[in-house]
């Protein structure tokens, strides 16, 4: 059972249910579950939208849009039914987060589910979770099965007569399914490859009708926004970032754990005093600062606030939240062989530069790495991530060249340290399996 | 005869309780066909692996072609058309458990198991796989047995953690043999 931890500076919105029995139905409604969804239905679409836009909610999976415009983009009149779909594939390395969302209080997805489908007038919700993740699927559907069973969800919603349904869906192990058009080719039964945009799932999405797709943090947040309020909540963040975050700090910290921090909270304290700094007093090489796919910064970099802005401002990304410290002892070439190793067995090899793009890095990496590289490698991998930015229909071929630019830019001489068949003086593991 | 004319009681491989499940699945979605991947991953469950007799059920069951099933199931990794051990390890070297020993805990079920990534063990108790992140981050390194999760290990919990399932395992060919 994953841990739980807890540090003075957290402000507990989303994890304030952890550890509290909510999966329980009855429980859940004794601290204050499902008075969110009854508020909004007093309240009507319009009112929703605009709290959540008021919010300052971004949306949490890591690309940071905000929530209510998201919602307000889907037409009001569609002659296909519209869905809300939640992204619980949760896949990018260094990030659990949903992991607890799902375990701890389930309800909460399932309100915040009905809330995003009486926003956008969408009758039906998925909510979808990867195959791996088995045991909280069982905990979400109980938590459905309860849910319909109070008339929670159903013909005639808390006896309103509004009609809304809730169908939960296993994945079967695929990173690229967690990018929302290859989510909604999964949910209809096919091979996960995205789907070019426009048009935007708002407007034609899952079975061709306007479709809001948000991750399970987000939509576990919406109950909590609509019950404190939007100013509160936005009070909590900075400017244009609002509320909290769910936080996973991993890799070589004293303490890691998934923490709730206000949005901005300082990464260097974040590391140091929430997590306790590096592990066995090590000194700090490196940090990942929001899931794999996100540049890395080195420890002069590190004192930024953690919103979307901020981190953007340097040069990087805050992408899913999962913070990965890496200690003085590690060698980064095997670490960027790594990430990229894992986009190339993810790459659907839809699009060519994605597909062909993570094998080249992969294969140039492992050379490097084992000693035979040579110098003109070290530029070879800059322009092939480079040029693999943008020209693909969804994000991975980005998130796979992203890092892996950084590591060459910011790590310039321990790659070169691996030239001209020096061994690596880290070296632990050289062959990679993962196949 | 299109693939939806099969008549699937006539060549079920499917046990009457996994029959029932994909009856209750299939009925909720707005497309059958939605249906598809989790039901590849409970009938592999059920039978082990996606075998021709179960790829041939479930395209007649949805009314896909078994080609079109085939496509679809290929794309996703914890699917598979071989048989497993009865336990699956499943050991993740991404990132985050890289970095707290996930190769050495991985090296040492190779070394008690004696078999490599997708290797099944002679008595088939066990196979072996290095896998990609599994959401547990920030409990590394972890593996998962099947569908259970087990966090925060050290190489010198293996021995235990092949223990429990050896007996499991054991203890599952006893009451068969008993019944």
């Amino acid at each position: 059972m994953p841990k739980l931890v807890s540090h003075p500076d957290e402000v507990k919105i989303i994890s304030r249910r952890f550890g509290q029995g909510a999966t329980n139905i009855d429980r859940y409604l004794e601290l204050g579950g499902y008075e969110a969804v009854k508020k909004c239905m007093a309240q009507g679409p319009d009112w929703i939208i605009n709290e959540m836009k008021a919010s300052n909610l971004r949306g949490r999976g890591g690309a940071g849009f905000s929530t209510g415009m998201k919602w307000s983009f889907v037409p009001k009149q569609s002659a296909k039914p519209k869905y809300v779909l939640v992204n619980g594939d949760e896949s990018e390395p260094a990030t659990c987060k949903d992991h607890l969302i799902f375990l701890h209080d389930p309800h909460a997805i399932i309100e915040g589910t009905i809330i995003a489908g009486l926003a956008i007038g969408a009758k039906m919700g998925f909510i979808y979770l990867r195959g791996e993740y088995r045991y909280l699927l069982e905990i979400m559907e109980r938590a459905v099965a309860d849910a319909y069973e109070r008339g929670f969800l159903g013909k005639n919603i808390f006896g309103s007569g509004n009609e809304f349904e809730v169908i939960t869906q296993s994945g079967a192990g695929a990173y690229e399914v967690g990018e929302e058009s290859a989510l909604m080719e999964s949910l209809e039964g096919k091979r996960g490859v995205p789907r070019i945009k426009p048009p935007f799932p708002a407007v034609v999405g899952l079975y061709g009708g306007p479709t809001v797709i948000n991750n399970a943090e987000t939509i576990a947040t919406v109950p909590h926004i609509i019950a404190m309020g939007a100013e509160a909540y936005s009070a909590v963040g900075t400017p244009r970032n609002g509320g909290t975050r769910l936080f996973g700090l991993s890799g070589h910290v004293e303490r890691p754990g998934v923490y709730e921090l206000p949005m901005g909270y300082n990464l260097k304290k974040m590391i140091y005093e929430v997590g306790g700094g590096v592990r066995g007093g090590r000194k700090l090489k490196a940090v990942v600062p929001g899931g794999s796919s996100t540049p890395v910064l080195l420890p002069e970099e590190i004192d930024v606030g953690m919103d979307f802005d901020q981190v953007g401002k340097i040069g990087s990304m805050l992408g899913s939240g999962g913070v990965v410290v890496i200690d003085d002892q590690t060698c980064i070439v095997e670490f960027a062989l790594r990430t990229i190793t894992f986009y190339q067995h993810e790459s659907c090899g839809w699009c060519i530069p994605c597909r062909e793009g993570t094998d080249w890095l992969k294969k140039s990496l492992t050379r490097f790495h084992a000693g035979f590289g040579v110098a003109s490698d070290i530029d070879n991998i800059q322009y092939l991530a480079e040029n693999m930015l943008g020209r693909t229909f969804c994000p991975l071929g980005d998130a796979a060249a992203m890092p892996t630019a950084a590591f060459v830019k910011k790590f310039r001489k321990e790659f070169e340290d691996h030239l001209d068949g020096k061994p690596c003086p880290f070296a632990k593991h050289v062959e990679m399996a993962v196949v | 005869m299109s693939a939806g004319d099969a008549n699937p009681e006539r060549m079920s491989v499917f046990s009457p309780r996994l029959a029932a499940r994909f009856d209750a699945l299939v009925k909720k979605y707005p497309v059958k066909r939605s249906a598809l991947v989790p039901m590849l991953l409970y009938a592999q469950d059920e039978v082990g692996y996606l075998s021709d007799a179960v790829i041939a059920e479930v395209a007649a069951r949805i009314g896909l072609t078994e080609i079109d099933v085939r496509s679809v199931a290929s794309y996703y990794s914890m699917l598979r058309f071989k048989p497993a051990g009865k336990f699956n390890i499943q050991v993740c070297t991404n990132i985050s458990c890289m970095l707290r020993g996930a190769y050495e805990l991985y090296e040492r079920f190779q070394d008690e198991l004696g078999v490599g990534h997708k290797g099944v063990t002679p008595d088939g108790v066990f196979s072996l796989e290095e896998v990609e992140c599994i959401g547990a981050c920030c409990w590394a390194p972890a593996i998962q047995v099947n569908y259970d999760f087990h966090d925060d290990l050290t190489p010198d919990h293996v021995p235990g953690i092949l223990k429990t399932y050896r007996g499991k395992a054991q203890g599952a060919e006893g009451t068969a043999t008993r019944a």
